[in-house]
């Protein structure tokens, strides 16, 4: 069975195409969604892309977090279904309260665009086939991609196991590195480098297969969250 | 109608990156400025019965919206009678 993978367009997304096209090349069945719906057109799994959501007005995800289709996607989560958040769509996860933390701007203030090494932490379905230790390479641009959560709720997150990658070096300040992070669950993942800019050798790397793999994995078993 | 002003700045403790690029600015220009938090301002105009229904409307806002309480903090009050400079 092909599973549907839902891609929301917001205006001002601008991976999104992006995305639908590497959900086909991972064997998914991609399905374009639309922010003012408030239907999921049957998606099995959902990734909310990155780009610059209502122009990244108040502060970026905010309003997008606010809009039709992710009151949707809020049910879809909260009944285990799984949910990618990429660059911007991590910021929206965030604002919309399905992730922890928030993304603020790079300590530096400046635009980053390029590779970035991401270690993984622990073995997870969102990472089939790899393990601690190994190394992800995926590509970041990103202004506001400074993860942030207070010492404890970082504690919190480490002892749930809800951090799967890290940086090597932490292009933004992130606060203990963290790149990639789950909800208490474990059905909702984000971060803000790009796995669908990562998914042909030709452009470089092909690791961001994995996390769209573990992306319609979660989908056949939610379970195994 | 009632005028209310929302102040959202960075809570204490959070790096403000733009409050700290805007002192080291200043401070390159000699002015003898040794600290910069960069919030935000918002006028909301709310239809209320009073003016205290009309803050109790823009704390929620404030709270729920404007504001990310992980890492700002916000203040409302009855827009006073400002004179634009």
């Amino acid at each position: 069975m092909s599973i549907r993978v839902g891609v929301v367009t917001f205006p001002g997304s601008c991976d999104d195409r992006d995305a639908l096209r590497a959900v086909e090349l991972v064997g998914g069945e991609p399905a374009p969604l639309w922010h003012a719906d408030d239907d999921l057109q049957g998606a099995d799994a959902v990734i909310v892309p990155g780009g610059f959501s209502y122009g990244d007005y108040l502060r970026p995800g905010a309003l997008a977090a606010r809009s039709p289709v992710m009151r949707a996607i809020v049910r879809h989560a909260r009944d285990g279904g799984p949910v990618l958040g990429v660059c911007n769509g991590f910021q929206v996860l965030t604002e919309a309260g399905l992730l922890p933390g928030v993304l603020r701007p790079n300590a530096g203030l400046r635009f980053r665009c390029h590779d970035v090494a991401l270690r993984v932490q622990r073995p997870s379905p969102w990472l089939p086939e790899r393990g601690p230790g190994d190394l992800l390479e995926i590509p970041m641009k990103h202004h506001d991609g400074c993860y942030f959560a207070d010492p404890a709720s970082v504690a919190e997150l480490d002892h749930h196991g809800q951090v799967l990658l890290r940086y090597e070096p932490n292009p933004n300040g992130s606060v203990d590195a963290i790149a990639c992070v789950t909800n208490r669950e474990g059905n909702v993942a984000g971060l803000m480098p790009h796995p669908e800019h990562a998914v042909d050798p030709l452009l470089g790397s092909a690791d961001g297969r994995v996390l769209l793999a573990g992306l319609l994995g979660l989908a056949r078993t939610p379970a195994a969250a | 109608m009632t005028r209310v002003t929302v102040t959202v700045r960075p809570k204490e403790g959070i790096l403000d990156p733009q409050g700290e690029a805007l002192r080291r600015s200043l401070a390159a220009g000699g002015q003898p400025v040794v600290a910069v938090r960069a919030g935000k301002v918002f006028d909301v105009e709310i239809e209320a019965a009073s003016d205290a229904e009309a803050l109790a409307l823009a704390e929620r806002i404030a709270g729920d919206v404007l504001a990310n309480p992980l890492i700002e903090e916000h203040r409302v009050a009855l827009a006073a009678e400002e004179r634009v400079g």
